[in-house]
């Protein structure tokens, strides 16, 4: 045993020289990241001109293009440093956790994508409202859409300070503070400029970079286990410090205590991801249905195989780096991937690994800020209180601003939350795009008698459900790790809401729309169900 | 482009009533909804069943089938495997069944379209 300690004391020594040597390589990596990508983004924000170039960049992206963009988008900070830590630590619930993030895109590729590229331009609210009543439906859907995006946002504000701490050293409140400032204002200014366009071409460079350094780290490890799978399960074992040593490679060692909690989640993930405000937008980026299929064909596949590589990362982790140095180091699970980085291929391949989790937290904030500004200039500010008379740049121009005020909240957002347990705010976002975004989405694309009183119901039901849920849970009441630590008792027993506030969602755009006096005007439903299907309308009018 | 619903639909002069209940849209609907649902209900009952099995199963999740590999991870990588499959599946059929029929539709109706 005092011999097997002897690499994990070099590692740990070695961590604490890298936290102390190392941050200027490492914002060295990131400043060229950001250099790079600026670049990209003021040449192709070139011609952005009208509203469709803005939150839809023209249109002009292939699928190949977009999904790497999606990919980008979705493989965030917690995909790719919380899953790693969670395998690392817990093995295979880490893994089980992943698949519902992979399998939820079969919701959007068979269900979602092509319909909504079909009938909508801009938001989420487009679709939602083609057939139903503009106002209310409009509002309720910005509602939950700047839900979702602020809950994701803030996650990932807070997420960047705790990232700090580990790969530049920075401990104090002030430093963190000053870092998450300066993510906020690069991410205001690459949205500002490059709207849609220069958000998806970060988005691209980061899913490139990220999956490029998984690979590397990926080959690298299975060579060191001879490229044998089972060989680097059985050192994962050995190094493993739960009881019994391969306790990791079965279900339980971290939903094992509340199975009901963890298959609650379940549904949120496998749910949620079609309903996410900022995934829906990206189906707009392309011209045809057929591209946008395309797009998640290649989503599909880049995050497939890139949660296969973190199941390798996650397993050599615990093997070459050891859950015990994991959980000590600054940053905890999440410094499973940089550990290993660093084990591997010393500070060079840290710094790599550590810029490109920044870019990831840029790229991720980058992309939900735009969602959140175009729902509120073009379905608040244009279509509801300005009823559709705004000129041309009009709503453009509130875009750009609410890109501002939306900035500056996530920093002081951010910096508000630092060293609060905010990772249920990523749960919660895909609770409420599950509870309260999916039902009415479905329910208007394939349920003729879909009312706008049901639209109403189910997303302020869905929301408030998730919502309320959350609140009278353990999250926040009665237990060590609470928003209220020690303080009363949970009312809620779960720690996620989605296995009531789906179903209540659902049920009550159903209860919503049987119990509607006003009908629906059928030629818009007939309208709509034809030019979902078709494109029609929608392929033309992109061609200018 | 203020981005009035209004805006967002092509010149009237199409019946969507009438081309709703085209012999032709009916089979692309039929066709589409065919395929979709069924696999969504497939894929779920399959996600839910290996989430099921993970949480309450987990002696048999254990089980060795080679070395250090378990069922519990061939179940998992087997979502992989049919997650794959399914979007190969759906692609294959959209290309040969759906986009034939749609784009023949489409043109129709830009064709009633010019002559409204």
């Amino acid at each position: 045993m005092s011999l097997a300690l002897q690499p994990w004391e070099r590692v740990v020594a070695a961590a604490t020289e890298t936290a102390e040597n190392n941050p200027v390589l490492n914002i060295s990596i990131f400043g060229a990241f950001v250099a790079v990508t600026l670049f990209i983004v003021i040449r192709a924000s070139r011609n952005n001109k009208t509203a469709a170039d803005y939150y839809a960049a023209g249109r002009s992206f292939t699928g190949p293009q977009n999904g790497f963009a999606i990919a980008g988008d979705y493989l965030s900070a917690a995909s790719f440093l919380g899953i790693c830590g969670a395998i690392a630590i817990n093995g295979y619930d880490g893994f089980l956790y992943s698949i519902g993030f992979l399998v939820a895109w079969l919701v959007a590729l068979l269900l979602v994508a092509e319909l909504m590229r079909n009938t909508g331009k801009f938001t989420m609210a487009d679709v939602l409202s083609f057939r139903l009543k503009q106002g209310p439906v409009r509002m309720a859907a910005a509602i939950t859409t700047l839900a979702v995006c602020f809950f994701y946002l803030l996650a990932q504000m807070a997420g960047a300070g705790g990232l700090v701490s580990l790969l530049l050293g920075i401990h104090e409140q002030l430093g963190q503070s000053i870092v998450i400032a300066v993510v906020g204002v690069l991410m205001i200014v690459y949205v500002l400029i490059g709207g849609m366009k220069g958000t998806t071409w970060v988005q691209i460079v980061k899913a490139f970079l990220l999956i490029g350094g998984a690979i590397v780290m990926t080959v690298w490890v299975l060579a060191i286990n001879g490229f044998n799978f089972n060989t680097l399960l059985e050192s994962a074992v050995a190094a493993s410090a739960t009881d019994p040593k391969d306790a990791i490679l079965a279900p339980g060692l971290q939903y094992g205590k509340n199975p009901w909690d963890f298959i609650s989640l379940a549904i949120a993930l496998v749910l949620g991801t079609a309903g996410l405000p900022h995934v829906l937008m990206r189906f707009y980026t392309v011209p045809t249905a057929k591209e946008a299929r395309r797009s998640v064909v290649w989503a599909i596949w880049l995050i497939g195989i890139f949660y296969l590589l973190t199941l390798v990362l996650g397993y050599g982790a615990g093997a070459l780096v050891g859950a015990d140095v994991i959980k000590a180091a600054p940053g905890g699970v999440n410094s499973a991937a940089p550990l290993l980085a660093q084990a591997l291929g010393g500070p060079l391949l840290l710094g790599f690994i550590s810029a490109v989790a920044f870019a990831t937290i840029l790229a991720v904030v980058a992309g939900l800020t735009i969602t959140a500004a175009a729902s509120f200039a073009h379905d608040i500010y244009a279509n509801v209180v300005k009823k559709g008379n705004v000129p041309p740049d009009g709503e453009v121009k509130v875009a750009r601003r609410t890109v501002v005020v939306i900035g500056i909240l996530a920093v002081l957002g951010g910096i508000g939350v630092q060293g609060q347990n905010v990772a249920f705010l990523v749960a919660l976002a895909f609770a409420v795009a599950a509870s309260a975004n999916l039902p009415t989405i479905l329910y208007s694309l394939f349920w003729r008698r879909f009312t706008t009183r049901g639209a109403v119901w189910s997303m302020y039901g869905g929301l408030a459900a998730a919502i309320i849920l959350i609140v009278l849970s353990p999250v926040f009441w009665g237990t060590e790790t609470s928003v209220f630590k020690n303080v009363g008792t949970a009312i809620w027993p779960l720690n996620n809401p989605g296995i009531v506030s789906i179903p209540l969602g659902f049920f009550l755009g159903w209860l919503g729309s049987v119990t509607s006096t006003k009908p629906e005007d059928p030629k818009k439903a007939a309208e709509m169900d034809v030019r979902s299907l078709t494109g029609y309308g929608a392929e033309k009018a992109v061609e200018h | 482009m203020s981005g009035s619903p209004a805006d967002a639909s092509p010149p009237g002069g199409i019946d969507y009533i009438a081309e709703e209940n085209d012999p032709k849209f009916v089979e692309l609907k039929r066709r589409h909804r065919s395929f979709v649902l069924p696999m969504t209900v497939a894929f779920l009952v399959w996600y839910f069943a290996y989430v099921l099995l993970s949480s309450f199963a987990t002696e048999f999740m254990a089980t060795p089938v080679w070395g250090a590999v378990n069922v519990g991870l061939l179940l998992g990588l087997g979502q992989f495997v049919t997650t794959f499959a399914i979007t190969m599946g759906y692609v294959s059929f959209a290309n040969r069944r759906l986009d034939p029929v749609s784009a023949e539709i489409r043109a129709d109706l830009e064709k009633q379209e010019a002559s409204a």
